[in-house]
């Protein structure tokens, strides 16, 4: 692996000058830290000397989006019950799948049986001024639908749950490849302060169909482990080793901190390394995140007005909790919010599947957007909510859908996305992306653009090549953007 | 220009920005190509005008001379050697008309004006071509022989630099690096001072021999070894379910305490399996071909995994011994490197062999008994052998019985003599399952599926009196696993038999069991049931042995079995009575007849007669064929099914299964690894195009070496394997493998490779500023038999290594890199070390070496999202909670949190290197994480135990075992400010004090005053937490 040159050298630059700046103040690290007790004098003293830039300066294009909120429905919603109307497929319910379909595309449990279409198993209703046709279940997304880009010719290459999670994370399917959220603090760095510019947080459905996920998801790969995303859990401590040990004040935990980066200062002064000066950093870095985090976490200081519009109590670590998390993170600067919801592998069951999980996600993703635009963080916030993969057209096991990758149905919104709008279609009888097929590396591209980086120009030397999100592939798409 | 700033050009520093104070016309030494013009083309250039043959522009290559110095498609000439002027290349990076402008600006490539200067230079001096530096065999340098070669290599370029090598370092310094870089422990403070008085000149060298035979340096070693194989403990895709493989792992270190030549380590773990008469560890180490990602999912394809676990082992072989980044070639011809698309398949093709699923459980692996098991394993196998050979032999004695054997079956082939199979007249079901009478009389259940069940059965008798009434389960294809019961595997449980008769006028009165048997009785899952059986005995026991118990039949689902049940003298019947027979099924979760049929014997000899087994249905059909008829096989089979039954082989069957028993007790006793079996014949391996695994028309390919660096082999016929693969690799003429592994070395007692891009010797990696000091550490390698002891040694015992690690500030701006190497590196030890040293400092670690991957305390949860199953970590008890940091279970969807941290890798790909981080989490670890609690708490403990009885004395005492050096006045006072000030904390707070010390498994030392220990305890947090603990200098 090789740490780009351009991150050590910048990391030389802010190296030399913190260096700098410590001698001359004697110090800035206990001065920084003193300040813990009074946040107007550490944001600026304290938080300033180990703040990433990012590499993209300036940006590469006019940015729209500040940050992103993906909310990944993990294990493969199905379009056909969700957002994807199809007529056709009803009518041809029970009949064999047209082999005309089929024929050489990847299939995933249905390897080798009989292919039966299967009609979709839920009502679709129009909504908005757009006229947009989706799942009846969906009142409250429906209520918003004019905020919305629905984008219905979405195709991987990937049709297995952990390859296609990391197909659409980090535009590759081999592991050691950094994810999108990682990229993004890399090339932009974050305005947030004592929290990770990439988190993570996860949920589980009621019916318990559990994939499982890799912390790879969130993993910074080949870039150095600052760009890692943090993952903030529901239960026991949100991020790991976070709480002070038993028996010890908060007040003795800053004396340990304290003396740890005195004595630090007091060392560097003998052996002149810089890396010390980081190390007083991150020290109170970590410091400050142990309240930092916790404040974050008490969603019970929401009025109940809010409580209500996403329907969730506070601790329930429902999916509805972590949408209101994420819009706290949008509010403290956090770069890329990564919300997984777990239990949309619907093999069988697919009718009451998707009944739960509409209960589940139908008005939290509407008091997010809601919630976001009456702050006016909807403008600049680029939210996703998508799967890793959809669902195949034909019956499993009579009532249920297998993995399908030739088509399927995402929808974004806020920071720059066209909105009201249905870009793309599958097939007749929702197999394959047909009109404007949309492809993982066109997304990435796309969301980049609106972010302000050019997808080709940000890279980073990896085993001799210029590794780049989008890999040799994506293209900016306009018709996902606003005019 | 000054002679200084070329001569740092020349040794390629950090490059070509010093160049911008240069002129360009300047006379100096030639143009570099492989330093200088290579990398710059490459990166710049190579993309359109590269080997990827298929993606070449305006037909010019500019990777090969002779294509270059051809006319391009457009008839220009991009290199006239000599004549800089009518070079179209030249033309075209200084033109400013976009059409015609290179790079091209969608490349976001730009030169600046001193390298296009260079290159017009290097044109007009003639534009010559140098084969790729790391693809000429290396030539030994002339230099002196030993560690002096290595300072008399790094010192020439310095001459005339006005840079000097760094003095030595001090010796505490001194011996902490190497204790560090050579054990992976900090030394002791009675070792540093031994070391600081020795005043014999051969007292380092003696501390490094000492060192290297430290059964501590090969767990050290490994470290690095394990991370570019990527071993883990688990599979890696969607489940990461656990496979068997730590023995690789204690190969590894014996290998390296060892001293195993390097060639023979590549042999073996690359084709342990094929070497002649494998040993039980060659065989280990041929695991190395099992170490990638696997996966369990459903719904994964076998050709798509296929295609993935080739490509995975291609880069595998190219990340660890030759340094190419060969996975490149998988969709396409390399764009840098003269790699094809076909050497790529060819090499993944010497991995066709591999015996494995491709989607699936891994198996358990070979059996891997230690040296105190193999003997008795041994035992096991030969008594279980000599007993099978006895079973299986002729038994000429049992003709006779054979053949009436065979009679009594056919006789009995439609039912036991003396029993009567009879239809109730009503079946019902007290839960709403749905019972049938079928025409065969027996009765299928169906519909509604309730936990339990009681069905009650009505006959209409027509006998004068019973003796006997029999249950039997029956299979059947509608029913879970074939039945005969409706649990999920086939099994039922009858937990009571009533029976009663309603005479046509009169009171109904029951009729009584006398005795119970059945034709098997489970012996699985007995943990529910404490009389060790599921018994026939229970199912008329009237519900003493509790009502869940009662008679069950796993394993033996779906095939007959029956349950026979006497009847006392008094059951009298007459004609028009009748009789109600009542199956009670209360065990829960579905453990219900699913079908079932109902016979009565009259006669009491019937009822105690031995129950026959009913036949597998294959023996039946064999039975079926006249005597006469059966082929050979057939009545091979019957004989081996009666051998299985014959009363006259009880005594030997008790033995063989008594033997296997034991046997098979002992094996879980013993340790499993995956290794390598050669699968026969191979897969067949294919060129996908465009990687796409769907194409299946691409040509077929045989193992063969790359064709860019050896010769094609001329022995057609003989396929080639992977023994041939490592015997090449190790091969003098293999001009990357020393040098991959000799620079992967140099980092670890350095820092940095003497070449940067550790996994990457092609044109995109860095041609070595030294050059002549890698090839001649090369060669020494080489030569010197593989020798990685003498590598090492050679490495630590130069003035090079022994340098002061403190750079002046005007070093540190002019080689900020630390590429002149005039001084030592420092950085942050790997995560495995700093839970060693906390370990090491607290007297907590345990020294064992190997064995079975250890479980430290682990934030609860950290798995929750890990499933298929659901996992739960449980923390070692005892000594596993102590063990050092190598032998942490590494669970590569979720490494260890406190070593992620770190920067450990999660080994899902090779991982060459790893980075040296700086972010809170770690601070968070070494703060918060129990085990450092824990350590710090032990740590304290020793302070009060061992150390002076003065606060002062005590403090000296503590820093002397963390950072082996006293402390300043200064420091000292700052940590016992800390000191006393939580000590009156805690006086005032006992309570506090008391849960502090609670944290860890390791009980806290009796007779402590708890304050005291707690304050000690927050004072050795602070010290566990210093820059200085943590950093290697």
């Amino acid at each position: 692996m090789t740490i780009p040159e351009e991150f050590r050298q910048s990391l030389r630059q802010q190296q030399t000058r913190r260096v700098f700046l410590g001698r001359a103040s004697q110090g800035v690290g206990a001065l920084a830290l003193a300040s813990l007790l009074r946040p107007d004098v550490l944001s600026a003293a304290a938080a300033a000397p180990d703040r990433w830039p990012g590499v993209v300066t300036p940006f590469h294009v006019p940015p729209r989006a500040k940050r992103v909120i993906w909310l990944t429905m993990a294990g493969g919603p199905s379009h056909l019950e969700t957002f994807d109307p199809k007529p056709k497929l009803a009518e041809m319910h029970g009949q064999p799948m047209p082999d005309s379909f089929t024929r050489g595309k990847q299939i995933a449990q249905l390897q080798g049986q009989k292919l039966t279409c299967f009609g979709p198993q839920l009502k679709f209703q129009r909504f908005g001024s757009s006229g947009v046709e989706i799942c009846e279940l969906f009142q409250h997304l429906g209520s918003v639908a004019d905020e919305i880009c629905w984008v219905r010719s979405m195709t991987s290459e990937a049709i297995n749950h952990d390859p296609a999670h990391m197909f659409m994370n980090t535009g590759s399917q081999i592991a050691g490849r950094p994810s999108m959220g990682s990229w993004l603090v890399y090339g932009l760095g974050t305005d947030a302060q004592a929290l990770p510019g990439f988190v993570v947080l996860t949920s589980l459905g009621r019916g318990g169909q559990n994939q499982p996920i890799a912390a790879r998801q969130w993993a910074p790969g080949f870039l150095p482990s600052r760009f890692q995303g943090v993952h903030l859990r529901g239960r026991g401590e949100p991020v790991l080793y976070l709480e002070t040990p038993d028996g010890v004040t908060r007040s003795q935990q800053r004396d340990v901190v304290e003396t740890v980066n005195r004595l630090n200062a007091q060392h560097d002064a003998v052996v002149d390394d810089p890396e010390i000066a980081t190390r007083i950093a991150q020290y109170e870095m970590a410091f400050q995140m142990q309240a930092s985090v916790p404040e974050l976490m008490e969603v019970s200081s929401e009025p109940k007005s809010i409580l209500d519009l996403y329907g969730c109590q506070p601790g329930d670590g429902s999916f509805a909790s972590n949408c209101l998390l994420a819009r706290r993170l949008a509010e403290r600067g956090v770069r890329f919010i990564q919300l997984y919801h777990k239990d949309w592998d619907h093999h069988g069951g697919v009718k009451q599947g998707v009944e739960f999980k509409a209960q589940e996600v139908d008005r939290a993703c509407m008091a997010l957007i809601t919630d976001l635009k009456q702050r006016d963080l909807l403008r600049d916030t680029l939210v996703v909510w998508a799967g890793e993969f959809g669902r195949t057209p034909m019956s499993q096991g009579g009532d249920g859908r297998d993995h399908h990758n030739a088509g399927f149905t995402i929808w974004m919104c806020g920071g720059g996305v066209r909105s009201g709008t249905v870009y793309g279609a599958t097939d007749e009888l929702g197999y394959a992306a047909v009109d404007n097929p949309l492809d993982v590396h066109d997304l990435h591209a796309t969301m980049l653009q609106l972010l302000g980086i050019d997808h080709t120009r940000l890279s980073v030397k990896f085993q001799g090549l210029d590794a780049r999100l989008t890999g040799i592939a994506g293209r900016v798409v306009p018709g996902l953007m606003a005019g | 220009m000054d002679f200084t700033r070329l001569h740092r050009l020349r040794n390629g520093l950090t490059g070509l920005a010093f160049l911008s104070f240069a002129t360009a016309t300047c006379a100096g030494p030639r143009v570099d190509f492989n330093r200088e013009v290579r990398p710059l083309l490459s990166d710049t250039c190579f993309a359109c005008h590269g080997p990827d043959a298929g993606k070449v522009k305006g037909g010019l290559r500019l990777d090969r001379r002779e294509d270059a110095l051809r006319p391009a498609k457009s008839g220009h000439i991009a290199i006239v050697p000599g004549k800089p002027d009518e070079s179209e290349l030249v033309r075209r990076l200084s033109t400013t008309d976009p059409d015609d402008a290179m790079p091209p600006a969608e490349s976001h490539k730009t030169l600046t004006e001193v390298q296009k200067s260079m290159l017009r230079r290097w044109i007009t001096e003639g534009a010559e071509y140098r084969g790729h530096w790391a693809y000429q065999i290396p030539e030994r340098p002339v230099a002196p022989a030993g560690p002096a070669g290595i300072d008399f290599l790094v010192q020439r370029p310095l001459q005339g630099t006005g840079v000097s090598p760094a003095p030595e370092a001090d010796r505490r310094t001194l011996l902490r690096r190497l204790h560090l870089d050579l054990t992976g422990l900090p030394p002791s403070p009675v070792e540093v001072a031994a070391f600081e008085q020795d005043a014999s000149p051969d007292a380092y060298e003696r501390r490094v021999d000492r060192l290297l035979a430290s059964p501590r340096y090969g767990e050290r070693m490994a470290i690095g070894w394990l991370d570019v194989v990527r071993f883990a403990d688990t599979i890696g895709y969607h489940s990461d379910t656990p496979r068997n493989v730590w023995p690789y792992r204690d190969y590894v270190i014996r290998s390296f305490n060892r001293n195993t030549p390097f060639d023979r380590f590549t042999r073996e773990q690359l084709a342990g399996d094929l070497l002649p008469a494998p040993s039980q560890e060659q065989l280990v180490a041929s695991g190395f071909n099992r170490l990638l990602l696997t996966t369990e999912e459903g719904g994964a394809q076998a050709k798509d995994y296929e295609a993935r676990y080739l490509t995975d082992r291609v880069r595998a072989v190219g990340s660890i011994w030759l340094g190419q980044t060969i996975g490149c070639a998988q969709c396409h011809d390399h764009k840098f490197d003269p790699i094809t698309a076909r050497d790529f398949y060819s090499m993944g093709a010497f991995f066709a062999d591999v015996s494995e699923a491709i989607v699936g459980a891994r198996e358990p692996g070979m059996l891997i008994p230690n040296e105190d098991q193999a003997p008795t394993l041994a035992r096991h196998e030969v008594a279980v052998n000599a007993l099978q050979r006895e079973f299986e032999g002729p038994h000429a004695e049992l003709t006779e019985a054979f053949q009436s054997w065979q009679r009594e079956q056919i006789e009995s082939l439609d039912g036991d003599a003396g029993w009567t199979t009879w239809a109730p007249a009503a079946a019902t079901a007290s839960e709403g399952t749905t019972l049938t009478v079928r025409e065969d009389r027996s009765v299928l259940a169906s519909g509604k599926k309730p936990e339990r069940d009681t069905y009650q059965l009505r006959f209409t008798n027509q006998w004068s009196a019973l003796a006997g009434l029999q249950i039997e389960g029956l299979p059947d294809d509608s029913l879970p696993s074939k039945g005969p019961g409706r649990a999920g595997n086939g099994n039922f449980v009858l937990t009571e038999v009533l029976a009663h008769i309603e005479p046509a006028a009169g009171e109904s009165r029951p009729l009584r069991f006398t005795e119970s048997r059945a034709s098997i009785e489970q012996t699985l899952h007995v943990e529910k049931n404490p009389y060790g059986r599921w018994s026939a005995a229970s199912a008329i026991d009237a519900d003493v042995r509790g009502e869940s118990a009662g008679w069950a039949i796993l394993p033996e689902t779906g095939r007959q079995h029956s349950l026979r049940l006497g009847l006392d003298g008094a059951s009298k019947l007459s004609t028009g009575d009748t009789l109600v027979v009542e199956l009670r099924q209360r065990h829960g979760d579905h453990h219900t007849l699913g079908r079932f049929r109902i016979a009565v014997a009259t006669n009491a000899s019937a009822v105690t007669a031995p129950i026959r087994r009913p036949p597998p249905a294959e023996i039946v059909a064999i039975l079926r064929v006249p005597p006469g008829d059966r082929e050979e096989s057939q009545r091979d089979k019957l004989f081996r099914h009666y051998r299985e039954q014959a009363p006259e082989l009880a005594a030997l069957r008790e033995q063989l299964a008594t033997a296997r028993k034991a046997r098979a007790d002992f094996e879980a006793t013993v340790a499993r690894s995956l290794v390598t079996v050669r699968a026969d014949p191979p897969r067949t391996v294919r060129i996908l195009p465009r990687g796409n695994w769907m194409i299946e028309t691409g040509t077929e390919v045989a193992p063969a070496l790359p064709g860019y660096l050896a010769p094609v082999r001329g022995d057609a016929d003989h396929r080639l394997s992977r023994l041939d693969l490592a015997d090449w690799i190790v091969s003098p003429g293999n001009p990357l493998t020393t040098r991959v592994v000799v620079n992967r070395f140099w980092r670890q007692f350095f820092g940095m490779g003497l070449s940067k891009v550790i996994d990457d010797f092609g044109a995109q990696g860095e041609a070595p500023p030294n050059q002549e000091l890698l090839d001649w550490l090369a060669c020494e390698f080489r030569d010197g038999g593989w020798d990685v002891k003498h590598l090492v040694r050679l490495m630590v015992l130069s003035a090079t290594y022994r340098q002061d690690s403190r750079a002046s500030r005007e070093l540190l701006a002019r080689d900020p890199e630390n590429r002149l190497l005039a001084r030592q590196g420092r950085w942050r030890i790997e995560a495995e070390l700093v839970r060693d040293t906390a370990l090491t400092v607290s007297g907590l670690l345990i020294p064992q070496i190997g064995g079975p991957s250890a479980k430290p305390y682990q934030p609860a949860g950290y798995w929750e999202n890990l499933n298929f199953p659901v996992r739960n970590y449980d923390a070692s008890a005892d000594a596993g909670q102590y063990r050092r940091g190598l032998y942490t279970w590494w669970q590569r969807s979720y490494v260890h949190p406190s070593f992620l941290a770190f920067d450990a890798p999660t080994r899902e790909e090779c991982a060459a290197e790893r980075s040296r981080s700086n972010i809170p989490q770690q601070a968070l670890v070494l703060l918060n994480d129990p085990s450092y609690v824990e350590a710090a708490r032990t740590f304290a403990a020793r302070i009060l135990t061992e150390a002076p009885d003065s606060d002062d004395g005590r403090l000296s005492w503590a820093w002397r075992q963390m950072v082996a050096r006293n402390p300043t006045p200064e420091e000292l006072a700052t940590t016992r400010d800390l000191l006393e000030k939580h000590r009156g904390e805690f006086r005032a707070d006992p309570g506090a004090a008391a849960r502090l010390l609670k944290i860890g498994a390791s009980p806290a030392p009796p007779g402590l005053d708890p304050a005291t220990l707690a304050a000690w305890t927050n004072v050795a947090r602070a010290l566990l937490n210093l820059h200085e603990t943590i950093t290697r200098s």
